[in-house]
């Protein structure tokens, strides 16, 4: 291709909706550069060990969409300083001096775990056997194995879902739709890993709303035996060996209900990242009250935001799994296209 | 001492660290299929019995397993085995023979005579 007229479009954060939609602008013909604040791509994705439905190792389809990236000028640890558009192009400054000149740029900039300390009644962060879901993953990915902070084997563990999601008072009123099928996920990880510990989903309702998840939720109370209670944890104390005392109602039973773990997991939800990025009055994006970004429109154009030329992909809209991340990318990436073929 | 005519409630809480399993474990090895439920109700909706008595399904098993037992053994037989709920069940349960399991097993709990099954 004659890249003295080969347009270049600029990708901002390299998860996995950054990284797909690179490399099918690069398909499409178009010079790609793809910018990561983190030293590596890969964004979310790197802290996970396995995925759902199938327990795929993240390891495996990180390396699959890196693997799609030859071409595609990949610059980690940058931040961008400035963003002005001049004409049609947008003028990016980032902070290692660097400028580059893009006739669309697309937003990936994904989400982050609610962070549990704010969650206070739950405990993370106070007491010693709380955990969040993202620490699970990571004692699976690096340890092998799920221990209490004491080094113990558990005997009891309770998954708390919807931590910080349907919550007023956390701020955020969505629900983050990944959070249940990863409970039921990593409780008969847990399950598998030690059948002889008991395991509890705490939860509101169960959304297993993809292909294969009714099947997990299936697994999990059969073959794994995951005990589920309908009830959300009102409150957590810590007993004096250290354990987590629980009060829900079991809303089924219609009764007060209260019980001690060994560890508890508070399976955190998807929060927009309010990066500097979304007060550029160059890309003017518009935030909604939750912290994602807002479309143009959300049936029919959810990948366009409301300035010409720039894109949206990924869970910086909201919530989304791994699949409608990549179909949200790739649809992204043919927006851009029949813009620049418009433009041309 | 005098009697001011106050008294202490037993706590109804549910405490999962001393209630009963044994029950549960009896009901879950004879009939598998318990473990299936999901609550949706749809059993109690149908029930001939539940029209004319207190006898609801979804919480008498769900009951099993949080140990709380009191009368559960004259609650199943309530139960006219009709069959109806098992036609509705969404999750395929085999609740007919699940309340008759729930009854032997409460019969036997009663008696003390389940932990030597």
């Amino acid at each position: 291709m004659d890249t003295s007229s080969q347009r270049h479009v600029v990708v901002i954060g390299a998860g996995i909706a950054g990284m797909e939609a690179s490399a099918q602008l690069q398909g499409l013909g178009y010079a790609v550069t793809l910018l990561e604040e983190q030293p590596q791509t890969g964004g979310n994705l790197l802290t996970w060990d396995r995925l759902f439905p199938f327990k795929r190792p993240a390891s495996e389809v990180l390396g699959e969409l890196r693997s799609r990236l030859g071409g595609i000028h990949v610059l980690t640890s940058r931040r961008i300083l400035n963003i002005e558009k001049l004409n049609a192009q947008f003028i990016l400054t980032v902070n290692d001096g660097t400028v580059l000149t893009a006739d669309a740029v697309l937003v990936a900039t994904g989400f982050k775990p609610f962070d549990a300390y704010r969650k206070e009644e739950y405990g993370y962060g106070i007491y010693d056997n709380v955990f969040t879901s993202v620490d699970i993953e990571r004692m699976f990915r690096e340890e092998r194995r799920i221990l209490t902070r004491s080094g113990e084997v558990p005997r009891r563990v309770g998954f708390i879902h919807c931590v910080g999601s349907r919550d007023e008072k956390a701020g955020n009123r969505y629900c983050s739709k990944v959070c249940c099928v990863t409970a039921v996920k990593q409780a008969s990880e847990l399950k598998e890993m030690y059948p002889d510990c008991e395991v509890f989903c705490f939860y509101m309702d169960l959304r297993m709303f993809d292909r294969h998840y009714e099947q997990m939720y299936l697994d999990a109370q059969t073959r794994y035996g995951v005990t589920f209670v309908r009830g959300r944890l009102s409150e957590a104390a810590e007993t004096i060996d250290k354990r987590i005392a629980i009060k829900v109602e079991d809303t089924l039973v219609g009764k007060p209900m209260k019980m001690t773990v060994d560890m508890l997991v508070l399976m955190v939800g998807m929060e927009g990242r309010t990066t500097q990025l979304y007060n550029s009055p160059t890309l003017g994006l518009s935030v909604g009250k939750d912290r994602f970004l807002n479309a143009v429109d959300e049936y029919t154009d959810n990948n366009l935001s409301r300035t010409e030329g720039v894109f949206l992909a990924g869970t910086c809209t909201g919530p989304k799994h791994i699949p409608e991340v990549l179909a949200d990318a790739g649809a992204a990436a043919l927006r851009i296209h029949r813009y620049l073929c418009q433009k041309a | 001492m005098v009697n001011f005519g106050f008294t202490i409630n037993k706590s109804t809480r549910i405490d999962y660290d001393q209630a009963s399993k044994d029950v549960s474990r009896y009901v879950i090895a004879h009939e598998p299929s318990a473990l299936l439920c999901i609550g949706c109700g749809c059993c109690t909706a149908t029930c001939s019995a539940g029209q004319f008595t207190p006898f609801n399904l979804r919480r008498i098993q769900l009951q099993v397993h949080r140990g709380e037992l009191a009368r559960l053994e004259q609650e199943t037989e309530k139960c006219m085995l009709c069959g109806k709920c098992q036609m509705v069940c969404p999750r395929g349960v085999n609740t007919r023979h699940l309340v008759m399991t729930i009854h032997k097993a409460m019969t036997l709990y009663n008696r003390g005579e389940l932990k030597d099954l």
